[in-house]
């Protein structure tokens, strides 16, 4: 389980996170979800220590993770797994070589047992029989996929994951999310993602913050975001005409 | 105050550089990756460079000695000096730290604007080390062969050159590029060779590293790249001579 304290973060005169706690569950998709530009991204960079917090604690089953030394960090980051918004696979590399990447650098596997955990990771995002591709030879939802692939390499307990869904299409992101949640249930990770993908939000979300002005606004899960608790997350949940058409579908229904 | 917290934020660049590295097999082959890309793939514009400007010491020397009191394998004596003492190991560095300096600030440049080096981190590695180190090391080991190389060929192009001119005859050259040798040159040259490959490496990659924003910020990291590598080539070549010369 993670848990945020009361984080709080400035940037110049701007103060982007503000005062958030939240807990994240292990075996479960917790959501960070908010407009554009409210502080999400900054959330989850802040619990990988991208960026440090200006106060408040970033707990890792019980770890102070902002207080600890930096060889009680990198301890930690070995358990974390992370989908960048972009993929942030590594150009020069096949896609074998960007999977067994974090297995060269920590593990003392021999090759064939890289090789097979490289099969059985590229394999579980249907990625098999892709090893000797170059990152600019996939496309927008094949280098999620292998991205995600790389982020479950060394087994990792904690899985972050900024936008898996944007730039693809409905179809794709559908996979994606089906992925995620299929691998966090599978190795009962702690998995946290950054989305405004509302299709994500009701198929995938556990357990949700929705974020507003930097602050924790509302708590919940898929079940519940779509009654009208507040204002704000009322305007985020039906901003599109499909979800405007959920909401009368629900109140004719009701 | 500017200048002041770029140097701090180097040397801080720099200890996190020279840190324990996490797996030395891993490291390893990333200095024999590096040495093949900074240091074979230069070979070619070293030998063409140093070739013709080889021949062109000597045309000149040859050339411009009107004195009848300068003996002609001075023409000789010309071209090794001017290559040993300068060009195949300031000049030539200089050169280098256009192609390979801009080569690395880019390169690092762009793993750092598509998020490369944020995953790095986020696996638990010392991006700056695993990153840099290689480079640093690969260049330390591979530029004085460049340099050694660069020196030979030089003067082979002069011997050429010169010849072919008619500006001396082939026992007058050698005869000149063995007068009054003095063996600690070469240890004042490969000593620049080796500071100057840190220089380049390391300069450059700090300017990669800390690129912020998109492709433009990648371009101008590029060329202060190679514009503070060739600044401070020039300065620690003047510190180095003095040092060498004045003792």
């Amino acid at each position: 389980m993670i848990e945020i304290k009361n984080i709080n973060k400035t940037f110049g005169d701007r103060h982007v996170v503000q005062n958030v706690s939240f807990q994240f569950h292990q075996g479960k998709t917790n959501l960070i979800i908010g407009e554009s530009g409210c502080g999400k991204t900054t959330i989850l960079k802040l619990m990988v220590g991208l960026h440090p917090v200006d106060s408040g604690s970033v707990f890792y089953e019980g770890q102070d993770f902002p207080k600890l030394d930096e060889k009680g960090q990198q301890e930690i980051r070995k358990k974390i797994g992370m989908l960048f918004q972009g993929g942030a696979l590594f150009d020069s590399q096949t896609l074998e070589e960007n999977v067994r990447f974090p297995l060269d650098m920590f593990t003392d596997f021999s090759k064939e047992e890289k090789l097979e955990r490289v099969n059985f990771c590229l394999q579980k995002v249907k990625l098999d029989g892709k090893n000797k591709l170059y990152p600019a030879e996939l496309s927008g939802g094949m280098k999620k996929r292998a991205s995600l692939a790389r982020a479950i390499a060394n087994s990792p307990k904690y899985l972050f994951c900024d936008e898996p869904n944007s730039g693809l299409d409905p179809k794709t992101s559908l996979i994606i999310d089906e992925l995620i949640q299929n691998l966090t249930i599978e190795f009962n990770m702690t998995t946290i993602i950054v989305t405004h993908d509302m299709n994500s939000v009701v198929g995938i979300g556990d357990n949700i913050m929705f974020v507003h002005k930097g602050q924790n606004w509302w708590t919940g899960d898929k079940t519940q975001i779509l009654n009208k608790s507040n204002q704000e997350l009322f305007d985020f949940v039906f901003a599109s005409e499909f979800m405007k058409k959920v909401y009368k579908g629900l109140h004719q229904a009701q | 105050m500017k200048p002041l917290y770029y140097i701090g934020q180097y040397f801080m660049l720099m200890r996190l550089v020279f840190k324990k590295p996490q797996k030395y097999r891993v490291y390893l082959r990333q200095i024999i990756f590096e040495i093949d890309n900074i240091g074979i793939s230069s070979l070619p514009i070293v030998a063409i460079i140093s070739v013709f400007m080889g021949g062109i010491i000597t045309i000149q020397a040859a050339f411009g000695f009107e004195s009848p009191w300068v003996p002609i394998y001075a023409v000789g004596f010309t071209a090794r000096e001017s290559v040993v003492l300068e060009f195949s190991s300031t000049i030539l560095c200089l050169i280098l730290a256009g192609k390979v300096g801009s080569n690395i600030a880019s390169e690092i440049g762009a793993m750092r604007i598509t998020e490369q080096i944020d995953a790095l981190e986020i696996m638990g590695i010392n991006s700056a080390s695993y990153l840099i180190f290689p480079k640093v090391a690969a260049a330390v080991l591979i530029f004085p062969f460049l340099t050694a190389i660069s020196m030979f060929l030089g003067i082979y192009g002069g011997y050429v050159m010169g010849v072919s001119a008619e500006a001396c005859t082939p026992y007058q050259y050698i005869y000149g590029i063995q007068y009054s040798f003095q063996p600690w040159k070469l240890y004042y040259a490969f000593t620049k060779t080796i500071v100057f490959a840190v220089i380049i490496t390391s300069v450059s990659s700090y300017c990669g590293y800390y690129t912020k924003g998109g492709a433009l910020e990648v371009g101008r990291s590029s060329t202060n790249a190679v514009v503070y590598s060739s600044i401070l080539i020039l300065l620690f070549a003047v510190i180095i001579t003095n040092l060498f010369f004045n003792h």
